[in-house]
């Protein structure tokens, strides 16, 4: 089962949605906080809808407000970036840049598929944490090839 | 303390965050090599929590000369980390805590105008757990912690 798990992660590594942040997660995980990694990405996930929120409705206005919206994003590819979620930082990091040239379709198309790679990865996670809870504390994070 | 050889016990340190997730990741970083941490969320409650307010130097609390280092991030609303760093060098009590800034950008200037300021280290977000073993090797082993 511990291999299924590596797996699982491996995957999740190779397809992109993750990236070395998300190990840096996984070796402080200790005896003091055994679900370190599944309470942050939580925290991540509860944290983040209020600024989901609000990147949604400053793109409801018109004209935009392209450093509101910059400054929505900064926060959210930074919290996005501190936890792993390669996908996502990626698409934020497009935004900022459609925002720098006062792109305002490009954000919008852009904020469309950030919401998809956010939900994926959580679905993902979810699984991935799952499973990792059934198959128990494992000694130290493996790195990923 | 009997002025051991080797590294304080438990040096404590400000980290000042306005993002969540990073203020609970530095946290855990420095916990994790035996730092005792505080966290502020803006650089306000930082100088609150030093007692370092309206410039008032005779602070309402000790909590100032506890702190062996600062670590803050430099994008904030209200007072940016830089604006944070020269309140810190402004005060005679905590002038000369080591302050590393960090931030999710490299930008040159930012960098140069910190270290100028005083700043002794600028790093890159998202923190690794091998940059704060550095800092915990550099700043806060007991030749350079003053004694509480």
């Amino acid at each position: 089962m511990q291999r299924q798990l590596a797996t699982m992660k491996q995957s999740l590594f190779d397809q992109g949605y993750l990236d070395e942040q998300f190990v840096q997660l996984e070796e402080l995980q200790d005896e003091v906080n055994p679900n370190f990694v599944e309470e942050v990405v939580t925290l991540y996930y509860r944290d983040s809808v209020r600024l989901v929120q609000n990147l949604e409705q400053a793109l409801e206005k018109n004209p935009l407000d392209f450093s509101k919206l910059d400054s929505y994003m900064h926060q959210f590819k930074g919290s996005s970036s501190s936890i792993g979620a390669k996908k996502v930082k990626i698409e934020c990091t497009q935004f900022r840049e459609y925002c720098r040239t006062g792109n305002g379709e490009g954000c919008k198309r852009t904020f469309q598929q950030l919401k998809k790679e956010y939900a994926t990865l959580k679905k993902k996670l979810e699984v991935y944490f799952q499973f990792a809870r059934q198959v128990g504390p494992v000694e130290k994070a493996r790195r990923p090839k | 303390m009997d002025g051991a050889v080797g590294f304080v016990e438990e040096p404590h340190v400000l980290a000042v965050d306005d993002n969540l997730i990073d203020r609970i990741l530095v946290e855990k970083l420095l916990k994790n090599s035996s730092c005792k941490v505080t966290t502020a969320e803006n650089g306000q409650r930082a100088l609150e929590y030093l007692g370092l307010v309206e410039n008032n130097q005779t602070s309402s609390n000790d909590n100032a000369s506890k702190v062996n280092m600062i670590i803050t991030d430099y994008c904030m609303p209200g007072m940016t980390g830089y604006e944070l760093l020269k309140k810190i060098k402004e005060s005679s009590v905590m002038k000369d805590v080591p302050v590393v800034i960090m931030s999710s950008e490299n930008v040159p200037t930012r960098i140069n105008k910190c270290l100028e300021e005083g700043a002794e280290m600028f790093m890159l977000k998202p923190l690794k757990f091998s940059d704060v073993k550095k800092l915990r090797c550099q700043f806060l082993c007991s030749s350079t912690v003053r004694a509480s």
